[in-house]
C-alpha cells in the first residue's frame, strides 16, 4: 500500500513550519514521527496534498524540569519519555503509559506531540495528559497560546487546533508523590486499548483519565469528585462512565466498554492507593 | 527528491519520490531485498531495519525522512562470511521456520539487547511485541535471544 502522491517540504524551525502550513492552506499536513498518519496515509483514509516534515527541528524534542511541570518538546519520541529520568521522578504515570504505545518500533519513531494533535480516543497518551491536567502549548502565525487538555479534544480526531497551529509543547504538573496506575485491557501485544484507565490520587485529590470510551480521551471528573467526597473505591469507580459516551466495535459492546471502564477504574485507584 | 543513506556502511544517493516508503526504497532502488514487507500495516514487523541505531519498522517511514540517516538491514549484520551471534543463535536453536518473519525478527531482537543486554525471558518477550511469526514459532525465537544475550 502506497500512500496517494503529495509534495513535501520540510521545516528547519517551528515558525518556518507555521509559515509553510500557511501557504499550503486546509490540505496540508504536518508530519512528525509519521505513526499516525503514514498508516492512515497507505489506507487513504488520509490524502494530504502536502506534508510539511517537522521530523528535524530538533529544538522541539527534549524534556525540562521547569518547577513545578515537566515541560516536553512537542517531537519528544515515546521511547524518550518512556525512559526519561526527570519523567520517571516526577511524572511517572506518564513514562509508563509511553512504555505501553504500540511496540518497541512505534515507540522509536512516534512522538508524544503527533499522538495528542491526532486526538486519536484510542490512544494511550492524550488520556493520560487529560488525567495529569497537562497544558499544551501550540505556535500559529500569531504567536503562542496555551490550551488546557481539558479543552483540546474536539471530536473523533478533531482538536481545537487550528489547522495554521504547531503543538510545541506539552507541559505536564509534577505528580508529587501521588499513587499512580495505568490500566490497558487488550486482546492482543501491541494493540490500541480496548478500554484504558490512567489515573492518579494523592490526599484527596484524584485524576482519571478514560481511553476508547467516547469519540474523545474523557477526563472521569465524577469519580475524582466522589472520591473527594468520602466514597469508597468500589463506590466512586461505579462512576466511572458517567462522562463517557462509548460506541461499539468488533472487540467489545457498549455495555462491556462501559463493564470494563468501572472495574479498570477500580483496580487503578486501588494500585494508586497502594 | 534526491536523497543520501549510508545503508550497511555504503552510501547511497537516489532521487525518490516523497510517497516512497523506506522498505519500498531499500528493496527496489538500493536492491536489497532480505528486508521483507509482511502486513503493510505497521503491525507485523517484518520490515523492521535499525535507523540511526534503532529498530524501527521501515513499512512506516517514507525514504526522505531517512535522508541522511544510517540504516542497517539483515545483509549487514554478517562480517567477512560469520553470522552476526544473534543470527547464529536463530539457527542454532531453530529459531525459524519459514523464515519470513525471520530479517525483522533479528533486527527487532539486536536492537533490543542493544538496549537491554540481559534481559529475561519476559522482557524478551515483552520486547518483541511489535514483530509477528505466522508460524507461532515464538517459543524457540525466544530461546534464541536469551542464547545470543548470553553468548
Amino acid at each position: 500500500m502506497i500512500p496517494a502522491a503529495f509534495d513535501y517540504v520540510r521545516a528547519g524551525s517551528a515558525e518556518e513550519a507555521v509559515e509553510l502550513i500557511g501557504q499550503h492552506g486546509e490540505e496540508a499536513k504536518f508530519l512528525a514521527g509519521g505513526h499516525s498518519l503514514l498508516p492512515l496515509m497507505r489506507l487513504r483514509l488520509a490524502q494530504p496534498s502536502v506534508l510539511v516534515d517537522i521530523g528535524r527541528i530538533s529544538d522541539l524534542s527534549y524534556i525540562r524540569d521547569a518547577g513545578d511541570h515537566v515541560a516536553i518538546g512537542a517531537l519528544t519520541r515515546h521511547s524518550e519519555i518512556e525512559h526519561s529520568d526527570v519523567l520517571a521522578q516526577h511524572v511517572p504515570l506518564l513514562a509508563h503509559a509511553a512504555s505501553q504505545v504500540g511496540d518497541p518500533q512505534v515507540r522509536h519513531r512516534g512522538t508524544i506531540g503527533g499522538s495528542l494533535a491526532h486526538a486519536d480516543p484510542a490512544s494511550d497518551l492524550p488520556a493520560t495528559t487529560l488525567a495529569l491536567g497537562a497544558t499544551y502549548v501550540a505556535q500559529g502565525p500569531g504567536g503562542t497560546r496555551e490550551i488546557a487538555a481539558a479543552d483540546f479534544f474536539e471530536s473523533f480526531l478533531m482538536s481545537t487546533l487550528a489547522a495554521d497551529e504547531l503543538l510545541t509543547e506539552i507541559r505536564v504538573p509534577k505528580m508529587d508523590g501521588a499513587g499512580w496506575s495505568f490500566q490497558k485491557f487488550n486482546r492482543r501485544a501491541q494493540d490500541w486499548a480496548i478500554v484504558g484507565v490512567a489515573a492518579w490520587r494523592r490526599n484527596g485529590a484524584a485524576g482519571v483519565g478514560l481511553v476508547n470510551m467516547a469519540s474523545t480521551p474523557v477526563l472521569a471528573t465524577s469519580v475524582a469528585s466522589a472520591l473527594a467526597g468520602g466514597a469508597s473505591i468500589a463506590d466512586a469507580a461505579e462512576q466511572a462512565a458517567a462522562e463517557a459516551d462509548p460506541t461499539a466495535d468488533l472487540n467489545a459492546s457498549v455495555e462491556y466498554r462501559i463493564h470494563l471502564a468501572k472495574v479498570l477504574t477500580r483496580r487503578a485507584l486501588e494500585a494508586a492507593s497502594a | 527528491m534526491e536523497i543520501s543513506v549510508t545503508v550497511n556502511g555504503t552510501a547511497h544517493s537516489h532521487d525518490v519520490e516523497p510517497r516512497t516508503l523506506l522498505v519500498h526504497y531499500i528493496r527496489e532502488q538500493v536492491g536489497l531485498t532480505g528486508t521483507n514487507i509482511g502486513c503493510d500495516t505497521s503491525s507485523c514487523g517484518a520490515c523492521t531495519i535499525h535507523l540511526d541505531g534503532q529498530s524501527v519498522k521501515s513499512c512506516t517511514v517514507l525514504a526522505v525522512q531517512a535522508d541522511g540517516a544510517d540504516i542497517t538491514t539483515i545483509e549487514g549484520l554478517a562480517t567477512d562470511g560469520e553470522l552476526h551471534p544473534m543470527q547464529q543463535a536463530f539457527m542454532e536453536n531453530h529459531g525459524l521456520q519459514c523464515g519470513y518473519c525471520t530479517p525483522g525478527m533479528v533486527m527487532a531482537a539486536i536492537g533490543l539487547l542493544d538496549e537491554n543486554p540481559s534481559p529475561t525471558e519476559q522482557e524478551v518477550r515483552i520486547g518483541l511485541e511489535g514483530n509477528l511469526c505466522r508460524c507461532t514459532g515464538y517459543h524457540n525465537i525466544v530461546k534464541a535471544v536469551l542464547a545470543a544475550a548470553s553468548a
